[in-house]
């Protein structure tokens, strides 16, 4: 067991590097993204936070080929993609397991071959091996979710993409996965787009945090805190503090 | 573990208590005399003429006779219906081109065909068959059709970025995901296979439970009139009993069926 870990950790991957320029989505009339550059380097954890539909989720989506761009371009590692990149994964705010596999076998769908040894080296990296030979109905949902970043985790992606995967869970599950998650990405250097509503959890994770307002970019901020970041340091509850007021536009509550 | 057993225990006793009284309470007035032998007989006769006919062999003909026309009439009915609804479920240009037409045919009741049928196919097996056939494939049809198109899309869309083959998707996602409609269309259909056998093999057949009760009929053997009736029942029981079976088995990563 404890060699098939180090193998996955061995031939972890380094992360891909995106550039996106004038990206523009369109819905028929309504123009949902106006033009985003954005630049990624290789292995780094952006956060994009934004109100809901801001765009900050059809631009994860775009990124990750499951949506065509209207106009501009995505370019990864240097090439125009088109489609689903073979080495991106993305996680959903739902788990989507397939309720008829065990956890197991979820976590092994689309590996070529020895499959099961490197499911339970990924299951095992999110502490749920022992849960293998489950159905997903009967975990809860934060084990779900881990199911769900073991499954991504499997492919040796190096990019994730992260659509609001912590959004459903409670409070503690939640900080849970955010150091599950920032454990496996210093672990695997892969690069990470996470989504999110949650001021807080961007701060917490990202390197630098992207405010999405209207289909715009309006803030890019980069986050110099050492890791491990503490929730009641005073330099991240100004920093969080600078990007909420942003979001909210300086209006705490409205009246 | 052993007051669960003592409570199922007594939900069975408990459900059986009914139909048992009922058999005991008919079983008295036939002997008493209160109930002629010819408008019912009693319980305990028509367990002796089963045993009779049984031991006999013309019970076993019979059945086999009904049994075999059913189950042609379900295989040719049911994978008709399977593939047709697989094929539309799948294409939208197939459910544009057949699924109105199937839809309208659908609206007819299918016991007003009967005349046509014999007309068609004779009072042989054909028309007995066809008619269990016609009957099993459209709960088949019908809900293959909606289990292939109410697949969870989300699902679906996980299995594209996880770079799964068409084929691989269909097998993984599709199929399991349209399995549990599909079977409730089998269980259905199993349902309309036994009614249709029993008007089929009432009009007209030489062998086949229908073709017992029917001829019992013409003597007044009011016995083996009930005893072919009560062999439907079982018949219609077991064949669901055997539907369930196959749920439990195929559905068992479903909280509905885990025990």
């Amino acid at each position: 067991m404890d060699a098939r870990v180090a193998e996955v950790e061995v031939s972890s991957s380094t992360g891909i590097a995106i550039n996106t320029s004038h990206l523009v989505k369109r819905y028929g009339e309504r123009e949902v993204l106006h033009g985003l550059d954005l630049a990624i380097a290789p292995g780094e954890f952006v956060a994009i936070v934004g109100r809901s539909g801001c765009g900050k989720s059809t631009f994860l989506r775009l990124l990750a080929g499951l949506e065509q761009t209207t106009a501009g371009a995505i370019v990864l590692d240097g090439k125009t993609s088109a489609g689903i990149h073979p080495d991106a994964r993305i996680m959903f705010q739902d788990a989507r397991l397939l309720p008829w596999r065990t956890v197991i076998q979820n976590v092994a769908l689309g590996l070529p071959k020895d499959k099961r040894a490197a499911a339970l080296a990924a299951l095992l990296e999110v502490g749920l091996a022992d849960r293998a030979d489950e159905w997903p109905a009967n975990l809860s949902g934060g084990q779900r979710q881990r199911v769900a970043l073991a499954r991504a985790l499997v492919h040796q992606p190096r990019l994730l993409l992260l659509d609001e995967p912590l959004g459903a869970l409670d409070a503690l599950t939640r900080i849970e996965m955010q150091c599950l998650i920032e454990r496996l990405w210093q672990q695997h250097n892969f690069t990470v787009l996470l989504v999110t509503h949650d001021v807080a959890e961007a701060v917490t994770l990202g390197d630098r945090v992207v405010l999405i307002e209207q289909g715009s970019i309006t803030l890019d901020l980069e986050i110099n805190l050492p890791r491990r970041r503490e929730r009641g340091a005073a330099e991240f509850a100004a920093l969080e503090g600078k990007v909420l007021s942003r979001v909210l536009d300086g209006q705490l509550c409205p009246n | 573990m052993s007051s669960r057993t003592k409570s199922f225990r007594s939900d069975w006793l408990l459900s059986w208590l009914l139909p048992v009284t009922i058999v005991l309470g008919w079983q008295l007035a036939a002997q008493a005399g209160w109930l002629s032998t010819r408008i019912l007989p009693a319980p305990l006769d028509v367990l002796k003429v089963g045993v009779q006919l049984a031991s006999s062999g013309e019970l076993y003909h019979h059945f086999l006779a009904s049994f075999k026309r059913a189950v042609t009439g379900l295989l040719i009915g049911g994978s008709i219906g399977f593939l047709l609804g697989f094929v539309t479920g799948l294409s939208r240009l197939a459910q544009n081109l057949i699924d109105s037409s199937i839809q309208m045919v659908r609206n007819v009741p299918l016991l007003a065909l009967v005349p046509l049928v014999i007309l068609w196919f004779g009072i042989g097996e054909g028309g007995k068959i066809f008619l269990v056939a016609l009957a099993v494939f459209f709960p088949i049809y019908l809900n293959t059709f909606h289990g292939l198109r109410s697949v969870d899309k989300d699902l679906i869309e996980m299995g594209r970025t996880y770079g799964l083959s068409r084929f691989a998707l269909f097998r993984e996602v599709i199929l399991p995901g349209a399995l549990p409609s599909i079977l409730v269309g089998l269980r259905m259909s199993l349902g309309y296979m036994w009614l249709f056998l029993v008007v089929a093999e009432t009009i007209s057949a030489n062998e086949g439970i229908g073709y017992m009760t029917m001829n019992a009929r013409e003597f007044l053997q009011t016995d083996v009139m009930v005893l072919g009736i009560a062999i439907y029942a079982l018949l219609g029981k077991s064949s669901d009993v055997l539907a369930g079976l196959l749920e439990r088995h195929c559905l068992k990563w479903h909280k509905g069926y885990q025990t």
